[in-house]
């Protein structure tokens, strides 16, 4: 299921494209914040929530996740390059696979890992703030990873999709129309880091079972049917 | 001995037919699948290839259906006609990933490297390379697993002569090989060096097949021309004419030849040299003046 010469290939692609270095970018800039903050306000748990929740979780991870799921299939479908790996006996499925694993691996440590040093530096784990906030993280990668790497297989414009949904819908409708909420990546990620963090410092609109069915379904759907799009892929450019 | 035969198979993109009711079978040995550009060349290979479904029709690889079918590729390398690669890598890189794909390793892709004689660059990024370094490289990675059957799509676009001639020599000892190699070209002269065998598209349409020659000559029906100069130019165009296989003569003063259209072209070509010895006149330049593709390919659409 996992091809080890796909993944490098794909690691390579993602870590050395321009696009790449959004993917320091942000987590500096989480950093910068959190240090910031911690300087001027001092250790408050609830700056540290609304720091962590507000733009580490509903920003900076869905933004993570676009760039490392689209990237590590769509500019290869784009120039056409992914014609070396389909000419070869190797089944589709498994090369989503693994390029799901790759984005889900580069996703957590450019969003999870900055996420819990933020958490530390801003309260250091008071009321286990900063690895509630790091599950959650760690959660949502694998599924906007799924979903966008999805985006990535079926679109030619799964970069603007993928911020449209991040951005538009989970940002703005997530805080605006409550029913959008339920189908949020980031409130299904919540429940979990709420569950395993205990206490009331994380909260999320969605149930604890509904959150994990939902979680499941889209990240195993999503592989599948991008698995299933690859076997029938059209190389674009032809005449 | 591996054959990839298309059986009646047609490939529209919404409302534009790309191929139409085509019927082939590629075997052993060097084919040049010869068109037109926008003839629906690029659609035939990938269909070969396994990268489109034919709409209607079937592709099969010694019967195998191509199609979502990844297994074929043990025997099918394919070298794509798009620049596209994993730039940043180093030759070496690209073609070593190329063999793992296959199950391979670096003895395989080293070998590779070495027929197409790229291991002097083969540490440079992709991205440094020429056009020529490049298609040499996708070369090499399709040869890693020394498949039966090679796809190439114009592979001699962008290079210079000189590995054109090197490639060709490649091409040509793989065909000896007993190996199944289809290139697409729309250039008379490669398809015409190369291929011991010829497959000609137009407007989407298998127009001819066979050797090159062959193919012009079955088109008897159709007016040939020639350049000739000879010693006495004025008694031979006398002597032609007399003869119902030659249509027209035009003395061409500015060129100091004749223009002589034929219609029956296996007794014209009796008939010259019959012609010049009774009448003692020396040829001296004899050629066709429209064996070109774009002539024959003019023809085959006008038919």
């Amino acid at each position: 299921m996992y091809d080890p010469t796909v993944a490098r290939l794909t690691y390579r692609a993602l870590l050395g494209r321009r696009r790449a270095a959004i993917l320091f970018v942000l987590p500096a800039l989480l950093l910068v914040i959190a240090a910031a903050v911690r300087m001027f306000a001092g250790a408050d748990d609830q700056i540290a929530a609304n720091v962590l929740g507000g733009f580490a979780i509903a920003t900076m991870v869905p933004l993570i996740g676009v760039i490392a799921g689209t990237g590590a299939i769509g500019p290869e479908i784009d120039d056409g390059s992914i014609v070396y790996l389909l000419a070869k006996p190797v089944k589709r499925p498994t090369i989503i696979f693994t390029k799901l694993i790759v984005a889900i691996a580069v996703t957590m440590v450019f969003s999870a890992l900055p996420t819990l040093l933020a958490g530390l530096i801003l309260n250091g784990n008071g009321q286990q703030i900063a690895v509630a906030y790091t599950i959650a993280a760690l959660v949502a990668s694998i599924a906007y990873s799924a979903l966008f790497l999805l985006l990535g297989t079926v679109s030619r414009h799964a970069v603007v999709l993928g911020l449209v949904y991040a951005l538009v819908w989970e940002a703005l409708f997530g805080s605006l129309v409550e029913g959008a909420r339920t189908l949020s990546v980031q409130q299904w990620a919540l429940a979990v880091a709420q569950k395993v963090a205990g206490g009331d410092a994380v909260t999320s609109e969605v149930g604890l079972p509904l959150a994990t069915v939902l979680l499941v379904a889209v990240t195993a759907a999503a592989t599948w049917y991008a698995g299933q799009k690859l076997r029938t892929l059209k190389l674009a450019g032809e005449e | 001995m591996t054959t990839i035969e298309i059986d009646h198979t047609s490939r529209w993109f919404g409302n534009v037919v790309a191929v139409n009711d085509v019927s082939m079978t590629v075997g052993p040995g060097v084919t040049g699948l010869l068109g037109p550009n926008g003839a629906g060349k690029s659609t035939l290979i990938n269909m070969m290839g396994g990268f489109l479904a034919p709409s209607t029709g079937k592709v099969t690889l010694d019967g195998r259906q191509i199609w979502r079918n990844e297994a074929v590729y043990k025997e099918i390398g394919i070298v794509p006609e798009r620049e596209a690669m994993y730039d940043f890598l180093t030759g070496k890189e690209f073609v070593v990933a190329n063999a793992e794909l296959q199950g391979l390793g670096g003895a395989e892709a080293q070998r590779a490297l070495a027929t197409v004689q790229m291991e002097y660059a083969q540490d440079r990024k992709i991205s440094t390379y020429s056009k020529g370094m490049r298609q040499r490289v996708k070369m090499a990675s399709a040869l890693v697993h020394e498949p039966s059957v090679l796809l190439l799509d114009e592979p001699f676009n962008g290079m210079d002569p000189r590995q054109r001639m090197q490639l060709m020599e490649l091409l040509r000892r793989m065909g000896h090989e007993g190996r199944t190699v289809l290139f697409s070209s729309h250039i008379l002269e490669e398809v015409e060096q190369l291929a011991s065998h010829i497959e000609v598209i137009v407007a989407g349409r298998h127009a001819a097949s066979g050797d090159f020659r062959k193919i012009r000559r079955l088109m008897t029906d159709r007016p040939h021309r020639y350049l000739v100069r000879s010693s006495d130019d004025r008694a031979l165009a006398a002597a032609l004419i007399a003869d119902p296989s030659t249509a027209g003569i035009e003395v061409d003063v500015t060129e100091k030849a004749l223009r002589v259209q034929a219609v029956d072209f296996a007794r014209f070509t009796e008939l010259l040299p019959k012609v010049a010895r009774e009448q003692g006149i020396r040829l001296l330049t004899v050629s066709p003046s429209d064996e070109s593709l774009e002539s024959v390919f003019s023809y085959l659409v006008a038919a």
